[in-house]
């Protein structure tokens, strides 16, 4: 399987309230590969992320989905094709676990179509897929943090986009969760063939699963490329200011940064 | 096999609320109820025949089936303005993602309030079909005010903006009606009965009135349950789902300002129905709008009209008006929601 929309941005402006984050970014997403978009806190990658999914719009430049441009797409049609998952969603007091799941379908579903047998096949399979069909009748809150988030990414599987944006989908959570949910993306990459892009804080991971990185420095784009690629002791110092060793991660052969601070060096 | 129609069945089921059939049947007893004791119950209270021969018997002329038939009209009205003060609770609390929202959080029952008053005062307006259009003027002014303010700055009409925006705009227009009514004792006079809210000058005449601004809100409502759902998550999450967050909730607040207006020019403001109405659904369904929007105006007709009946119960043989009522009931509801609502999107 796999999907063949292509997905740009040029020449990208973007940021808050005149504040320009963004400083005119070229890129073109990688099909059915899981992008890591990197860099140190306020850099905008989270704000580039939010750009290309239309969360914000762009000041200047445009983000454009199979040659046409994302705000000219009628939004579900975009919603079928786009999926989004934000970092803070809002839940509903009270809301369950299936409900949340199945609010996924809103763009498949018409003013008078209700729930086709589609809807609850999508709904089902999502909730398979992420591990969560025991919890369905559960209230959210009865959650731990990481299933939590597993209920969220299967909302935006049950959207059954081709394209899967994520703006930090592993904060907050135990380094256990964090690799769960990373290895379920990643099977949803494989099984579906789904694009996926998200932002990540962590360095080593992001360098583990990403088949491509784009890395960003005060707004713009300083590197991109195959982690093993591009991951070197002088990427590093340039984004994060940070001195450190890249050796080969034992697990994967992806580069492990080691970061080399002033105390505890071995002289 | 069958555990995979087991499961199938199972999941089928999920997207009915628990016990949804129960709560509905419960839901349509209490308005039964509530029916027949607004058409029996009162400063004189008929025997059942005389409940039958007023309703069904047009040729029976006694006395208790002419007040059997007063009371039709009152009932039906305090019935639709339940409906619409339900429904326009839900609309509100859906649009600012606040379980503690109510149309007079966003200033609108006051802007109504301002434009009957100014009406009262300077145009000597005394009928309910210049009310209507009045309080609908002014709650619409406000609710735009409102949301004008409340979407300046970073981030468009967030759920906090908008009742910051409300709350201000509704102290600085009470103190408006206040200035302008003390000068004038005819319009005190005029605007006390108004201002207390009570269903019990509802005739066929108000009914008509009501029931096209009744119709539009209902069908906004209904047609934007899904997308307000959605909304729920965030508008971020709404935007992903191919929603636009900003043109939702101006129909969301246009239904809302519609039904809570013409409520409010008809029977006088009477608070609490929306917030009182949504909080007992939503505790007994959950919140999916699909259901909790008509179950919500279900109760929002049973809390309206049993208050009413109360009402003219413990003030026999005059009447409590049920705008008292239903505040009495309502302030310390909202307080106990208040003190034990987690209110997360703040």
């Amino acid at each position: 399987m796999g999907n063949t929309h292509s997905f740009r941005a040029d020449k990208l402006f973007s940021g808050y309230d005149n504040k320009t984050i963004i400083q005119g970014i070229d890129l073109e997403i990688p099909k059915n590969k899981i992008s890591v978009i990197i860099g140190a806190n306020g850099c905008g990658k989270s704000t580039l992320l939010k750009t290309i999914a239309k969360l914000i719009k762009p000041s200047e430049g445009d983000v454009t989905l199979d040659g046409k441009a994302i705000n000219k797409y009628p939004p579900k049609q975009l919603a079928r094709i786009l999926g989004v998952l934000p970092q803070s969603p809002v839940v509903p007091e009270g809301i369950t676990v299936a409900d949340l799941v199945g609010r996924g379908r809103f763009p498949h579903q018409s003013l008078f179509s209700g729930w086709s047998k589609k809807d609850y096949e999508a709904v089902e399979e999502a909730m398979d897929f992420m591990n969560i069909t025991e919890f369905a009748n559960l209230d959210i809150d009865e959650l731990s943090g990481g299933q939590r988030q597993r209920v969220w990414i299967a909302m935006a599987l049950a959207q059954q986009t081709d394209i899967l944006l994520l703006d930090e989908p592993t904060t907050f959570l135990d380094i256990t969760y964090q690799v769960e949910i990373l290895d379920l993306l990643t099977s949803l990459n494989e099984k579906y063939g789904t694009t996926i892009v998200m932002v990540l804080h962590d360095i080593n991971l992001s360098a583990r699963y990403a088949d491509y990185i784009f890395a960003l420095h005060k707004g713009e784009l300083v590197a991109e490329g195959k982690p093993s690629d591009i991951i070197t002791s002088d990427l590093v110092k340039s984004i994060f200011d940070l001195n450190c060793v890249v050796i080969q991660d034992p697990i994967s052969d992806t580069p492990l940064v080691i970061p080399k601070g002033r105390y505890h060096v071995k002289s | 096999m069958n555990s995979t129609t087991d499961s199938k069945k199972k999941q089928l089921d999920l997207h009915l609320p628990k016990h949804f059939t129960l709560i509905l049947v419960i839901a349509i007893i209490l308005l039964i109820v509530s029916i027949v004791s607004s058409l029996m119950l009162g400063a004189r209270v008929v025997s059942y025949q005389e409940l039958m021969d007023g309703l069904f018997y047009t040729n029976q002329d006694s006395y208790g089936a002419n007040v059997v038939r007063k009371r039709i009209s009152r009932t039906v009205f305090s019935l639709c303005c339940g409906v619409a003060l339900g429904i326009a609770g839900v609309l509100m609390q859906a649009v600012t993602r606040n379980p503690l929202a109510d149309p007079s959080i966003l200033g609108v029952n006051t802007g109504a309030t301002l434009f009957v008053v100014i009406g009262i005062t300077l145009f000597n307006i005394t009928t309910a079909g210049e009310y209507i259009w009045l309080a609908l003027i002014g709650a619409s002014i406000t609710a735009v005010f409102v949301f004008g303010i409340g979407s300046m700055g970073r981030g468009g009409a967030t759920p906090i903006k908008l009742l910051l925006a409300g709350a201000a705009t509704s102290a600085a227009l009470s103190s408006l009606v206040t200035a302008i009514i003390i000068p004038s004792a005819y319009a005190q006079d005029q605007f006390r009965f108004w201002q207390v809210g009570s269903v019990g000058s509802g005739n066929w005449d108000s009914i008509k009135i009501f029931l096209p601004f009744l119709i539009v809100g209902l069908l906004i409502a209904f047609i934007s349950a899904p997308a307000l759902n959605a909304l729920a998550l965030g508008d971020d999450v709404a935007t992903s789902l191919g929603v636009r967050p900003g043109i939702l909730r101006a129909f969301a607040i246009i239904a809302g300002v519609v039904l809570c207006g013409a409520a409010t020019a008809l029977a006088g403001p009477i608070g609490f129905i929306g917030l009182l109405a949504t909080h007992a659904m939503r505790f007994v369904i959950g919140p999916d709008l699909r259901f909790l929007i008509p179950m919500s105006a279900l109760a929002g007709a049973i809390i309206l009209t049993f208050s009413d009946v109360v009402g003219r119960l413990i003030a026999s043989p005059g009447e409590l008006e049920v705008g008292i009522l239903t505040a009495f009931i309502g302030a310390p509801i909202l307080i106990i929601l208040a003190k034990k609502s987690k209110v997360r999107s703040l």
